[in-house]
């Protein structure tokens, strides 16, 4: 890294933010190290020969006076093989190589290391002199881990023809392997890495419809409110609503080809539990641990603030490279409301303009930018790859009201909204089924269609349509009790608890429950159907509720989500029929002992 | 190089203000002299080329634009720390204020370094308190930060005396075990209300105090937590041991964090509080936990008021956000009479999960749990209903669930200070009660644990 030579020194410093002075050539947004412990920054202003600049690591023990170094470039990361399976702090430093200086502490002045740049891999070389190579062609492979397949590519902007053409070894990523030639004579060597600007998107080909569900294994999700590939989605709730457990649960489960889970000021021990259990679980799709397509990037609520501002960049632009590779991410950050607090954080520091709830009046439009950034892509290889954005969002008093929900609702398609009462009820995962939505179920329709079942829309409309009218019944009761209502809206209670109790809660920890397959989804739904249709005509056709509601019968549909594992799907099918026959003999002696005879019924 | 300046700028609150200086470091400790007699501390928080802001410990009062020198020292805020500190009573600063003078070889800085996620380890191994709802319902896990959102003149403070008295935080080694204890803005009988406690638990000679009473400086406030955390990360990290840090009242520690904020004309965001709330919750909350390299742990049970009994408030909202559950008391519970008060529904312990069921409490533990927790969020809108169409009304289902709401508050949550239970008397508690209501209620139990407990 060349630094250059530059006089800014120090005139101001407060918590993150410094100011340096015969700042000239100092530019905006430019990465620079400050002082003696050469603690990293990025330049956030410039005014005459002054610059403003928020520090990326704790300022305590900085003096004024101090020189400031440009280093020329703005902040970026480094994209190569050595990302996955790996966790960064939120400016790409490695916490792994850290905490083997012998600290459990993180120091400050730990310098710009990023990927091992050591490590020898064994690269495939693709291309042989006298190729011409375009932006994004793939010159060399590197098998990362099990489960992905690193393709270096061609850096944006960059294009010629091999001059040069290692041949197939190990080398570290340091190592020049191509050398091109562009029109101008200029040569490009290509390493086994490529650096970006955090900032800055990464440019594809072309954005595609969106076609495709994030299949997630949570039922309330893909039967409800689905995700898409390349969409956006918003899990907003108060705190222990369960925000981080279904990021945990979509980063374990979700069929994507690679997770980006970002902890963006959230507890460190939420990081450690990623660590110490996505290396045993076994993804169902690769038979390969889950770590093998993960990586983490960490920057807790006890880490700078500056750098929390920055761990979401830092993330999205990892998620872009191996996205232009031809991959499939979904990228978690949690919380998304963390980083706004470190916008309004620096922004107050910097004395700017407050907007609402001191938040600065550009909140919108960066949090616009950032989920603008999710998409189904054209690659500039033309690859196929998308960017799914799940970002959790921490409302203050759980009131979604404040600037954060309301500014990142205007620009996802998917919105999860936890509840409260239901997280009390212990009703997990607690997404409220009437405040929730999503954007993606008449794109998906299709898809749904084609490869679960032709009905399965219909399925979960009419469902929805169930638990819609038991609102509404709720409301009634609450004021007259229960047994006043008729039978026929009675079943609409007691259906509505089957579809509550048996689909829509989900237990993330149990082995048969955590993850549930399309298929199935739409199986036990099909369950929940057939009860519903047979013991609504039995209503229809004047038999009492309390025979209608068998304990047993509805205690095994309850329960089925657990009794009936992927493998063994066609005891659904032997539900249903059970189901059918109760309710169809029941029918029969109700017929034949006619509506008085009760005594009958009850021994059917 | 220690240079001396003798003229201030300014005073604001707790704020000085001086200029010509010729090198100050950014949070570095300045040594404040008034009238030639008084020493007070002070801290840098702004520096502006030779102008610096200073904050003054022990308060500004008598302090005058000409009657003070400043000397800098070069380094942050440090305290002394070593075994001895156990049994110590220290101010919000680290001073002793129990007579004796204290000396130690090493000094500590008190701002502490975020542990990396990498380092630490993720706490498993459950503490018994003793109290049913705790232990059954909100289980508290060693390396845990839980902390006890209460009211004014609710009984928080005996909440957590019980559990420093009862609980097995020391597993197998009694010898390994301490509490710190950090006092900040509380009375003075609720100080000695705690080391009262301590004292009649045979605990006294392990615990450090960190003092900061109600009438003591603002500003130490703000550094009293810090000190206390930092001889908790000593004792738990250097010398292996489990600590129990309890931490009272974060309330006024937010408040003096807010008072402060305000002198220094900061931009603040809710209910006049600084944005950064969250941020310096959570610089000392982190602070708990457990890393590889070290055999210790820090256990933090952090007691704060709700304004108003608020649980919006930006004080218990921000710090539910980052601790690992809460355990909340109900003023409705205790006005029933109560003990402990814990209003089971919305609290929680986000760790119980890796720390309770077979092989660590026991098999039907997690079930039985969530059961009670149904059947208890039923039981409140029974109640409701019974409030508008009367008991008898109301259907025998529900009459059950109210049966069992009884038999819940009377016996599983009332079992006062002294009681001490097992975890196994608690669990038995639960199937007991659970026996108000039909088996058939009981769809969060696996069959094969109701067929083993089930007692009706
Ligand atoms: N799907 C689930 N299955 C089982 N338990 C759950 C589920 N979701 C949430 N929980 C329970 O709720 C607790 C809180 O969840 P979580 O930590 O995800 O909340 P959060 O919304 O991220 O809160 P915060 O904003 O404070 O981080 C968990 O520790 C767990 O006990
Ligand atoms: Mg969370």
């Amino acid at each position: 890294m060349s630094s250059e030579i530059s006089n800014a020194k120090i005139i101001f410093i407060n918590g993150p933010v410094v100011k340096a002075e015969n700042a000239e050539s100092l530019k905006m947004r430019e990465m620079v190290l400050i002082g003696r412990k050469k603690l990293i920054g990025e330049v956030v202003s410039v005014e005459n020969e002054n610059a403003t600049i928020q520090v990326y690591e704790e300022t305590s023990g900085l003096e004024w006076g101090e020189e400031v170094i440009s280093t020329g470039k703005a902040l970026s990361v480094k994209l190569g093989p050595g990302i996955l399976s790996n966790i960064f702090d939120g400016i790409e430093r490695p916490l792994e190589r850290i905490s083997e200086t012998g600290s459990a502490f993180i120091p400050e002045g730990i310098g710009l290391i990023s990927i091992d740049m050591d490590k020898l891999w064994d690269a495939h070389i693709t291309v042989k002199t006298g190729d011409y190579l375009e932006e994004g062609s793939v010159y060399a492979t590197v098998q990362e881990t099990s489960m992905i397949l690193h393709k270096l590519m061609v850096p944006p902007k960059a294009r010629g023809k091999v001059v040069f053409a290692e041949k197939d070894g190990s080398y570290n990523i340091e190592h020049t392997v191509v050398r091109l030639v562009n029109e101008d004579g200029d040569e490009i060597p290509l390493r086994l890495y490529q650096e970006w600007p955090v900032r800055t998107a990464r440019p594809v080909k072309s954005k595609k419809a969106i076609e495709k569900p994030l299949v997630t294994g949570q039922r309330v999700i893909d039967t409800f409110f689905p995700l898409a590939k390349g969409g956006t989605a918003a899990i907003p709730g108060g705190f222990g609503t369960g925000k981080t457990i279904t990021q945990h649960q979509l980063a374990k489960w979700s069929d994507a080809d690679m997770i980006v889970y970002i902890g963006c000021g959230e507890r460190g021990n939420e990081m450690t539990e990623v660590l110490e259990d996505f290396p045993k679980i076994i993804d169902p799709r690769s038979n390969k641990s889950l770590m093998e397509r993960t990586v983490l990037i960490a920057n807790t609520s006890n880490m700078p603030v500056a750098a929390r501002e920055a761990s979401i960049y830092t993330g999205i632009t990892i998620a872009e490279y191996y996205r232009d590779m031809g991959y499939h991410i979904a990228i978690m950050a949690d919380s998304t409301s963390r980083w706004a607090e470190a916008l309004r954080e620096i922004s107050g520091r910097l004395e700017e303009m407050p907007a609402e709830e001191g938040y600065p009046a550009y909140l919108p439009s960066r949090l616009a930018q950032f989920y603008e950034r999710a998409a189904y892509v054209e690659t500039l290889g033309s690859e196929e790859g998308s960017i799914t954005i799940i970002g959790a969002v921490s409302p203050a008093g759980g009131d979604f009201s404040e600037p954060v929900t309301q500014n990142t609702k205007r620009v996802v398609s998917t919105f999860l909204a936890l509840d409260k009462a239901l997280a009390y009820a212990r009703h997990y995962p607690a997404i409220n089924w009437h405040n929730s939505y999503s954007g993606y179920v008449s794109v998906l329709k299709e898809w749904y269609e084609e490869n679960i079942a032709e009905n399965m829309m219909e399925l979960r409309a009419k469902m929805l349509s169930i638990l819609q009218e038991e609102r509404k019944l709720l409301e009634i009761v609450k004021l007259v009790g229960e047994d006043i209502l008729p039978d026929d809206q009675r079943l609409i209670l007691e259906i509505s608890k089957v579809i509550k109790v048996g689909y829509l809660q989900q237990n993330a920890y149990h082995k048969d429950d955590a993850n549930v397959s399309l298929n199935k989804q739409y199986k036990m739904l099909t369950v929940i159907d057939t009860l519903y249709e047979a013991a609504n005509k039995c209503i229809k056709e004047g038999m009492p509720i309390s025979k209608i509601k068998n304990e047993d019968l509805f205690y095994k549909i309850i329960t089925m989500k657990y009794k009936v594992s992927e493998e063994n799907l066609e005891l659904l099918e032997q539900l249903m029929k059970e189901i059918t026959e109760y309710y169809s003999s029941l029918e029969r002696t109700y017929k034949k002992g006619g509506a008085q005879n009760e005594a009958e019924i009850s021994e059917a | 190089m220690k240079l001396k300046y003798l003229k201030l700028d300014k005073i604001d609150g707790p704020l000085i203000v001086l200029s010509g200086v010729k090198q100050a470091s950014y949070d570095e400790m300045v040594d404040i002299v008034v009238e030639n007699k008084l020493h007070k501390k002070g801290r840098v928080v702004q520096i502006n080329r030779d102008r610096v802001v200073i904050q003054v410990f022990e308060g500004t009062s008598g302090i005058s634009l000409n009657n003070s020198s400043v000397a800098f020292s070069g380094t942050p805020m440090r305290i002394p720390l070593s075994k001895e500190v156990l049994g110590r009573v220290f101010n919000g600063i680290g001073d002793p204020i129990d007579q004796a003078e204290f000396y130690a070889d090493e000094k500590f800085d008190i701002g502490g370094r975020p542990i990396n996620p990498v380092a630490r380890k993720y706490p498993r191994d459950y503490i018994q308190t003793g109290i049913s709802s705790i232990d059954g319902l909100t289980t508290l896990i060693r390396g845990q930060k839980l902390p006890i959102f209460s009211g004014d003149g609710l009984p928080h403070n005996d909440v957590a005396a019980q559990i420093v008295k009862q609980a097995k935080i020391s597993g197998d080694d009694t010898s390994n075990f301490a509490i710190v204890f950090a006092a900040m803005g509380i009375k003075h009988d609720e100080a000695e209300f705690f080391r009262k406690q301590f004292e009649l638990s045979g605990v006294l000679n392990k615990v450090v105090m960190f003092v900061n009473l109600a009438d003591d400086p603002i500003v130490e406030r703000i550094t009293t937590p810090r000190c206390a955390l930092t001889a908790a990360e000593y004792l738990a990290f250097e010398h292996d041991m489990h600590i129990l840090v309890i931490m009272t009242n974060m309330t006024s520690y937010a408040e003096a964090l807010r008072e402060i904020s305000s002198a220094r004309e900061e931009v603040p965001s809710r209910k006049g509080y600084p944005g950064y709330l969250y941020s310096d919750l959570a610089s000392l909350y982190e602070r708990a936990g457990m890393i590889k390299n070290s055999k210790g742990s820090i256990t933090q049970i952090p007691i704060l008021t709700m304004p108003n009994d608020d649980i919006a408030h930006p004080v218990p909202d921000l710090t539910g956000f980052i601790t690992e559950g809460q355990i909340i008391l109900s003023r409705e519970l205790f006005q029933k009479n109560i003990y402990p008060p814990v209003n089971i529904l919305p609290s929680l312990s986000r760790l119980m999960k890796d720390g309770i069921g077979e092989g660590y409490t026991r098999d039907d533990h997690p079930d039985v749990a969530n059961q009670v927790f149904s059947a208890y969020t039923h039981v409140q809108e029974v109640r409701a209903l019974a409030q508008v169409i009367g008991e008898e009304d109301i259907s025998d289902l529900d009459k059950k669930y109210l049966e069992f709401g009884r038999l819940f508050e009377s016996k599983l949550l009332n079992q006062g200070f002294d009681a001490n239970r097992s975890i196994e008397e608690t669990l038995n508690i639960m199937w007991e009660i659970l026996v108000a209501i039909p088996k058939g209620e009981l769809t969060r139990i696996k069959p094969e644990l109701i067929d083993k407990y089930y007692k009706g």
